[in-house]
């Protein structure tokens, strides 16, 4: 136990940067999320084509091959970001996908009828979906949206590849230093509980809320 | 006097699902202030007739201009043009995350540029007028069909629109709601609102219509003054029809 309860600074540093880096990936993943959705149900072809390849693209590649090219493979081309903001944008990019599709199978679930209602008074395409579909989507779409969240909370373990110094990296530093395995990975299991758990009750909480009237 | 031109022109349209066609050279021109009804059999193509009109459907063929301007590709000028074109629809459609108020004001406010208190204060008038003012912050589901018609009817009317669409307007209502819908649209016909109604209620045709349309097949068969159409129609498909749905 003293092994833990020693680093609780370094965990906690740890836990930080993970909570930093899920919430700064998972407003990129929403912003480009709706984007790519609204892109699948416009009219134009072309932009539909390009939600499309998106999402077949991005979601169909480990995640950490994605960070493996961006990080290493992209300086070579002069694109050159931090670890840190590398594994954001790549977290970011590759949740957007999955996000992308959550939310465009919530604008199914709003009935035909309320887009043609919307375009009938005159709102174009995008006021049609920001004032009339999104709205009503968004209801349905709260659960995989937090099923979605959690796995990124998960995923953020990626970023100890490429040394961001979050929750995995600083274990796997401790193990070096202290060969405690065992009791070192449970307690980064512990840590990541007590991010993934609350964040599902917030969910939950979050699903209520917007549910009550229609 | 110059002539005065049709406000809605609807020449040689034709439309498919598929193989199926919907439309077949269909030729209509409603004139301002005439209140036209399209009757015909269910599949006959009178309710893709009418939502070709402001382009909820795209045509394959022919061209339906406005007031003078043909319907344009999707964007922000068929936009402007469906702002001018009010639609009333079998199922009502309310936004059904906006109470009866924000749903009449939505597009005053955002198409239109009205502020909140102009379109609340005229959304108010309108309500009283098809009857449910004391109605306005209830949510569409808490409302009777009846009540949400006329709600729709109010939203539509808001845009202060050149034309008025009714496609099946009281077909999914029970009979004493489609009297306080009909009523609210009698009173719009004898107003002088333009409008093209989609309907199976003969009554409203006779009494409201100054022309009547008969479909069929997705072909117009016979236009018509109501009396003349139903008292001696010209086609045998419009005689059959009439036959049945007269006969109880």
């Amino acid at each position: 136990m003293e092994v833990l309860l020693n680093n609780l600074d370094s965990f906690g540093s740890g836990l930080r940067l993970t909570v930093a880096l899920a919430l700064t990936s998972f407003s990129g993943a929403l912003a480009i999320g709706l984007v790519i959705a609204a892109f699948r149900v416009s009219p134009v072809p072309p932009l539909r084509a390009a939600g499309a390849f998106y999402v077949e693209t991005i979601r169909n590649i480990p995640p950490l091959v994605l960070l493996l090219v961006f990080y290493f493979g992209f300086p070579d081309i002069g694109i050159v970001y931090s670890e840190f903001v590398s594994a954001a944008l790549i977290l970011a990019i590759y949740t957007a996908a999955f996000v992308g599709e959550a939310i465009r199978a919530g604008i199914n679930t709003v009935s035909r009828g309320q887009a043609e209602a919307a375009r009938a008074i005159g709102l174009t395409f995008t006021q049609t979906l920001g004032l009339v579909v999104m709205p009503q989507a968004l209801r349905s779409v709260v659960p995989p949206l937090g099923n979605l969240f959690i796995a990124l909370v998960k995923n953020t373990s990626l970023a100890s590849v490429i040394s961001v110094a979050e929750l995995t990296f600083i274990s796997k530093r401790l193990i070096t230093s202290t060969a405690q395995g065992l009791l070192v990975f449970l307690g980064t299991a512990i840590a990541y509980l007590i991010l993934t758990l609350p964040a599902g009750w917030v969910i939950g909480r979050i699903e209520q809320k917007v549910s009550i009237r229609r | 006097m110059m002539p005065q031109t049709p406000l809605v022109v609807v020449e040689q349209v034709n439309k498919y699902f598929g193989e199926m066609q919907a439309l077949k050279d269909i030729n209509l021109s409603v004139d301002k202030g005439e209140v036209v009804v399209v009757i015909g059999p269910s599949g006959s193509g009178k309710s893709t007739l009418c939502r070709c009109i402001n382009r909820l459907e795209t045509l394959d063929s022919g061209t339906i201009t406005i007031d003078g301007v043909p319907l344009p590709e999707e964007g922000k000028a068929l936009a402007a043009i469906r702002a001018d074109v009010g639609m009333v629809f079998q199922s009502f459609n309310l936004f059904a995350h906006k109470n009866v108020l924000k749903n009449v004001t939505m597009g005053p406010i955002k198409v239109r540029g009205k502020s909140r208190s102009e379109a609340e204060a005229e959304a108010m008038e309108l309500l009283k007028r098809v009857g449910i003012a004391q109605k306005a912050q209830s949510y569409p589901a808490e409302l009777s069909g009846g009540q949400q018609q006329r709600a729709a009817i109010a939203r539509a009317l808001a845009m202060n629109p050149k034309v008025m669409l009714f496609d099946e307007p009281t077909s999914a209502l029970d009979p004493e709601m489609i009297k306080e819908v009909l009523d609210v649209m009698v009173e719009l016909a004898t107003e002088g609102t333009t409008m093209i109604v989609v309907t199976h209620e003969m009554g409203f045709a006779r009494s409201a219509a100054q022309r009547v349309v008969f479909m069929d097949g997705g072909e117009i068969l016979e236009i018509a003054p109501p009396q003349q159409f139903f008292d001696s129609p010209q086609t045998e498909r419009a005689q059959d029809f009439l036959s049945k749905i007269l006969a109880h």
